[in-house]
């Protein structure tokens, strides 16, 4: 067995309670070992990445259990892919984070790998129980991770986001006892598997438990009209906590590609891709609500929260035109969304540390400190979340675009993507020029950096650290960290041609699910598709 | 005892879902608490109702009880235990710091009102 592939979930699992434990008292050792944790981490992806590259569909069994009985461990394209997008946003947030604000609460860092940990898993698990556990563990960190720095308005939206996702994970196991019940196996090939074998009489049951799966995953991806919990968390948690998040509607939109792909994929007959005809219209909804909310956003962070709404529409709009094209580009803007949602976060962090009093509020407020420099880093991420050209939102929406005319009605999309566009542009335009242009039209640098009095913890003005130290506003390492998140951005400008042959590639091993159920079921290699492929 | 069981299960996830639409923080963690007991119930079920029957298969006919959906359950409870737990400490925290219990979110100038009197 190539153990390699569990180390992504252990390295961690092994580190976090070690900083929960043994250096919670220590700022500079706990950052020390999470940035180095982090650096591993992407490194490994980076490896995972290479050792997927070759097609090769690799599983491990955990505790040496033979699939589908016990748990297994699945590595292709698609979960390597997140691995290293999550390493690698999550090394960029980390860097942003320890520049002060990870002092702002307790156990930052040990929440932070925990987050990490339940992300890999999810990624990686080939089982559907499991899904369901490293869920738990990624949004039990993020609990955490959500009301840090405390305040009276985040601890109230941090109730809001538990007790959704209380309800989300309610609903993913009545989904997981139905299949279950019907098909007797939570191993998901395994699962694709029996759909064909199921009795009549227990079809309802069986589709009832799949689209509360899918209501579930939607939940998880903001998806319209499950996305009412994203605006209020993401605009008020602080914004590395933010700029992580960016990858947990990933998550969501992962384990819909995944499940459905792999069990409602051509092969399931009269069901194949039933999903469509729920996410194509909830992806024109969420774009388009998404948008409208920049439009509408009455402060910086709602104006990104709505942002990121939009992009998973976007993203959506793809992934449910169910093709190998629409595919690639729905992973590819998934690179750009995540990259570029969290560097507007992190700016709009940045915003916030340096408008005591007035915070991410879209009023008149004195010229702050760093505004000439921050103001050129918010115009150019906010020409990568809108897509306009040069940057790779621009690619990852021409595909797009591109993408959709498969649909029937594609005149309505087009509509919607770039109506969508234009609403957003006038958003941040408005935004940006409130917040940086017109800000202090005396021309009087009117904030010094320590006003702030202690007891004001609310994100609104919560520049004083877990002591009650007012904090430095420190430019370099948030800008170096906000810097790497748009170099990533550039690289994936750069190189469109290098990335979209692995997506491709990625696409087609997702749309020959029976690769995958071999692979994890222990068969051989498959030299030709089943029948019922070929019929179609 | 389907018929009994099923009753509970509805009774449950009405009372779950009753309570958590209610604006305080209070009825909600009740409200969730009890729609995780109506989840657990039924997720026990799923390996069908089976009285006094062993988990362990002895002989390969013999009639048994789905030891599957036991673990699966076991799960499911420690982890809706500890979220009705971290759910309650947040409601509380959340009452102390806003001095009220409701769930709705003020807006950001409305924040800004609120700290600055």
């Amino acid at each position: 067995m190539n153990h390699w592939i569990i180390l992504p979930i252990l390295l961690p699992a092994i580190v976090a309670p070690l900083l929960a434990l043994a250096v919670r008292h220590d700022l500079v050792l706990a950052r020390t070992f999470s940035v180095g944790a982090m650096v591993l981490l992407v490194i490994l992806g980076m490896r995972q990445l290479g050792m997927a590259a070759d097609g090769t569909i690799r599983t491990y069994e955990l505790g040496g259990w033979s699939s589908p009985f016990g748990i297994v461990l699945v590595l292709d394209r698609l979960s390597a892919l997140m691995l290293l997008l999550t390493s690698v946003l999550g090394l960029f947030v980390l860097l942003y984070a320890i520049s002060g604000c990870d002092q702002r609460g307790a156990h930052f860092h040990s929440l932070y790998l925990f987050q990490i940990m339940g992300l890999n898993g999810a990624f990686l698990t080939g089982d559907l129980f499991n899904l369901f556990v490293f869920f738990e563990i990624l949004l039990i960190a993020s609990y955490g991770l959500m009301v840090h720095a405390g305040g009276a308005a985040r601890t109230r939206a941090g109730i809001q986001y538990v007790i959704i996702n209380l309800v989300g994970s309610t609903i993913f196991l009545i989904a997981l006892g139905l299949i279950y019940g019907v098909t007797g196996t939570l191993n998901m090939a395994d699962f694709a598997r029996r759909l064909d074998s199921i009795p009549a009489g227990d079809q309802a049951l069986l589709s009832i438990g799949a689209t509360l799966l899918l209501v579930v995953f939607s939940i998880k991806a903001a998806l319209m009209p499950l996305q009412f919990w994203l605006p209020g968390t993401y605009a008020n948690t602080s914004g590395p906590v933010a700029a992580l998040f960016s990858i947990m509607t990933k998550v969501g939109a992962y384990a819909i590609i995944r499940i459905f792909l792999l069990a409602y994929g051509e092969t399931a007959g009269e069901h194949a891709f039933f999903v469509k005809q729920w996410l194509l219209p909830m992806a024109v909804a969420t774009l388009l609500l998404g948008m409208t909310g920049v439009l509408a956003a009455r402060s910086l962070g709602q104006q990104a929260s709505f942002a990121a709404l939009g992009s998973m529409g976007m993203m959506f709009l793809a992934v449910a035109t169910f093709s190998l094209d629409s595919q690639t580009a729905a992973l590819y803007y998934m690179l750009h969304s995540t990259f570029a949602i969290a560097a507007l976060f992190l700016l709009v962090d940045a915003v916030v540390i340096r408008r005591p009093g007035f915070g991410d509020a879209l009023i008149l407020a004195p010229r702050f400190r760093h505004i000439g420099l921050i103001a050129a880093m918010f115009f150019i991420t906010a020409i990568a979340v809108l897509g306009l050209p040069p940057l790779s939102g621009f690619v990852g929406k021409l595909l797009v675009l591109n993408a959709v005319t498969e649909n029937a009605n594609w005149g309505w999309l087009w509509g919607a993507v770039l109506g969508g566009s234009l609403l957003g542009l006038v958003g941040f335009a408005l935004s940006g020029s409130l917040v940086f242009w017109k800000s202090g039209q005396t021309d009087q640098l009117l904030i010094p950096d320590t006003v702030v009095t202690p007891d004001s913890t609310h994100p609104v003005s919560a520049a004083v650290n877990y002591s009650g130290k007012p904090m430095s506003a420190n430019i370099v390492l948030p800008m170096v960290a906000i810097g790497c998140l748009l170099a990533t951005i550039v690289l994936l400008t750069g190189f469109p041609g290098l990335v979209l042959r692995y997506l491709d590639a990625t696409s087609q091993q997702l749309f020959a699910p029976h690769h995958y159920q071999a692979a994890v079921l222990g068969e051989a290699f498959p030299a030709e598709p089943p029948t019922r492929l070929e019929d179609a | 005892m389907e018929w009994l069981v099923a009753v509970a299960i509805a009774v449950m996830t009405a009372v779950g879902v009753f309570l958590s639409l209610s604006g305080r923080t209070f009825p909600v963690v009740l409200g969730m608490a009890m729609l995780t007991y109506a989840t657990n119930l039924f997720l026990f079920c799923t390996g069908r109702l089976a009285v006094n029957q062993p988990d362990i298969v002895t002989t390969p006919d013999a009639a048994h009880a789905d030891p599957i959906p036991q673990a699966l359950v076991l799960t499911a409870i420690v982890i809706s235990f500890g979220m009705t737990a971290l759910t309650l400490v947040l409601a509380v925290r959340g009452f102390f710091e806003s001095g009220s219990d409701d769930v709705d979110l003020l807006g950001p100038e409305q924040e800004i009102a609120r700290e600055r009197t």
